[in-house]
């Protein structure tokens, strides 16, 4: 205890050269949003302003393995249909992301909607009850919604028909605050997207 | 106690030889007395002269920074002045009788002001930056669980809305020095993560892939962010270019959450899962080998927040409740401060601002002073707020 109270002073003094390369510019998805005006905000404390353009240490990029999400765009121009699914939503146990095999047959409804309308594509919304903090609880819920996408691959579906997302503890099924309500709100939804007529 | 003494004069003769291998510069080598979390007495100080909202302000500025209110036969200074028009102030050493302030504030609201004489207190008399002039930016929630940014003044006062989306909204990020957050937005239905200019207003995603986009941090030169994807199949720690390009992963451990950058910009921690135990960790910021940051005492880390001056991590440990807690940045014995999550530490690496949940679930944020555990709740604008984040 002693001993390791006296080494964070010396983390001060670590100072390494970064590896610098070029930069390279590969925008990814900028999307700017419209209507938005400047909110007056008075000048913060914290100080001056920033020199850009300094040296970054970019990497490789991404090469995605075989478990990735299909791109964002894919699912672009869906109407969602939170209905046909809605009987199907599948329950988790408290912090866990594996899937219980009571949840398995409502899985298996899910597979048979999708293979029945080849057109169709799949939203996983994947959700917390209140207990845990509020970004671990938004990798939770995100973990959940991948854990039914990959059961839902084992059952035949192709998993780029699927894309997640992630709501934490922010959209409780049941606002209350006990077992009850938590072990609903521990949830996957599935909402079922049709192609927008005409597209 | 002896131990603490020892501790105390290493980290000084420590810190001496620190400064005293960069002092070419300019600044004069001055000695900043170390603290030991959640342990050390308030500095008594005796307040006269003030009445109304400039007492009010400078008793907030100066409780959540270590300092207590005494008689004055019992305190070690004396602060005293007026606010009729404008704010006066000295200050006054008990004990050397010497007077180690004495300013008028002009050209301010009284409000201002007296900040910044709170400011000019904790310098003279701690020899330490003052924070009362710092700018904090949160989440605010409404029941529906949609929300908006905001950024106020440190203790809450003068909110400003940030985004008006009528969307969900989570865990902004300031760009150090700048006026300037990342943020989480569900506006285009995804979580996806913003980058936003305060001073144009003018806002761009800069990471909208499938799956999760959350949990942006900003290197402490401002060029990199750290954040949580889930494109490659799991949530992991991702870092890119400021402007959303040079996308690298950093992890591939489970259940990962919460990145923050070490203040050298050479280390990214984050919470996860190691050997079936939730872990704070480490990985390089350029890539390579995860290690463990051991919170010994304490269990199921989350959230954690990297000090300013790189001696401390800040984090959430979730155990029968929800605790504040510090440990060395190199980790070891942790210390539980008090109920509360999302610690988020000021620009003096002493004052932390956290959400505190009430008995109805909503979250109302608080300082915290992490050596005398003395903390107040800030103003709140409505509904539940959470995730702060402190301008530095």
């Amino acid at each position: 205890m002693k001993t390791t109270k006296l080494i964070y002073p010396l983390v001060l003094a670590l100072a390494a050269t970064l590896a610098t390369t070029g930069c390279k510019h590969k925008p990814v998805g900028i999307t700017k949003l419209p209507g938005q005006n400047a909110p007056q905000v008075g000048e913060p404390g914290a100080g001056g302003t920033m020199g850009g353009g300094g040296t970054m240490n970019t990497g490789e990029n991404v090469q995605t393995g075989g478990g990735a999400l299909a791109s964002a765009e894919t699912f672009d121009n869906m109407t969602p249909d939170r209905a046909a699914l809605a009987a199907y939503t599948i329950h988790f146990a408290y912090d866990r992301s594996d899937i219980r095999s009571s949840e398995k047959p409502n899985l298996a409804q899910v597979a048979q909607a999708l293979s029945s309308d080849p057109s169709a594509k799949l939203l996983i919304e994947g959700n917390c009850d209140e207990r845990g903090t509020e970004e671990y609880n938004r990798s939770l819920g995100e973990r959940r919604a991948l854990a039914a996408r990959e059961a839902l691959a084992k059952l035949g579906v192709d998993p780029m028909r699927i894309e997640t997302r992630s709501f934490g503890k922010d959209q409780p099924a049941d606002p209350g605050h006990d077992e009850s309500a938590w072990s609903k709100n521990r949830r996957d939804d599935f909402v079922l997207l049709h192609p927008k007529s005409g597209v | 106690m002896k131990s603490s003494i020892l501790t105390k004069l290493c980290c000084i003769l420590i810190a001496l030889f620190t400064f005293g291998a960069f002092a070419q510069n300019e600044e004069p080598i001055r000695i900043v007395k170390s603290w030991e979390p959640g342990i050390e007495k308030p500095t008594p100080v005796s307040l006269e002269g003030f009445s109304g909202e400039v007492l009010e302000v400078l008793k907030f500025d100066l409780y959540v920074q270590g300092f207590s209110f005494v008689t004055p036969d019992a305190a070690q200074y004396l602060i005293s002045g007026s606010n009729a028009d404008n704010v006066q102030g000295r200050v006054t050493d008990r004990f050397s009788k010497g007077s180690l302030l004495a300013r008028s504030y002009t050209g301010a609201s009284l409000r201002r002001e007296a900040h910044a004489f709170a400011d000019d207190i904790v310098f003279a008399t701690r020899h330490d930056k003052g924070i009362a002039l710092t700018k904090i930016a949160f989440k605010d929630e409404a029941p529906s669980g949609e929300g908006e940014i905001y950024v106020a003044d440190f203790d809450g006062h003068n909110p400003q809305a940030v985004t008006h989306d009528g969307a969900i909204v989570a865990a902004p990020a300031w760009v150090p020095g700048r006026l300037a957050l990342y943020y989480t937005s569900y506006k285009l239905g995804n979580p996806d993560i913003f980058y936003h200019d305060l001073t144009t207003g003018q806002r761009q995603a800069i990471a909208r892939y499938s799956g999760l986009n959350s949990s942006a941090a900003v290197s402490p030169d401002g060029a990199r962010v750290a954040m949580i994807l889930s494109k490659g199949g799991s949530p992991n720690v991702y870092v890119c270019n400021a402007d959303g390009s040079g996308l690298k992963k950093l992890t591939s451990t489970s259940e990962d959450s919460s990145p923050c950058w070490s203040p050298d910009g050479q280390w990214v921690c984050f919470a996860t899962k190691i050997d079936a135990r939730r872990r704070l960790a480490k990985v390089p910021a350029g890539g390579g080998e995860v290690r463990v940051v051991n919170t010994i005492g304490v269990s199921n880390p989350t959230e954690p927040d990297w000090s300013p001056d790189g001696k401390w991590i800040a984090f959430t440990s979730q155990m029968s409740e929800f605790d504040v807690c510090v440990v060395p940045a190199g980790g070891g014995d942790a210390t539980i401060l008090v109920r509360g999550e999302d610690p988020s530490w000021a620009p003096n690496s002493r004052t932390l601002i956290c959400a505190r949940r009430s008995a109805s679930y909503r979250y109302a944020l608080s300082l915290l002073d992490a050596p005398t555990k003395q903390f107040k709740d800030v103003a709140r604008v409505s509904g539940s707020d959470s995730q702060p984040a402190w301008a530095r």
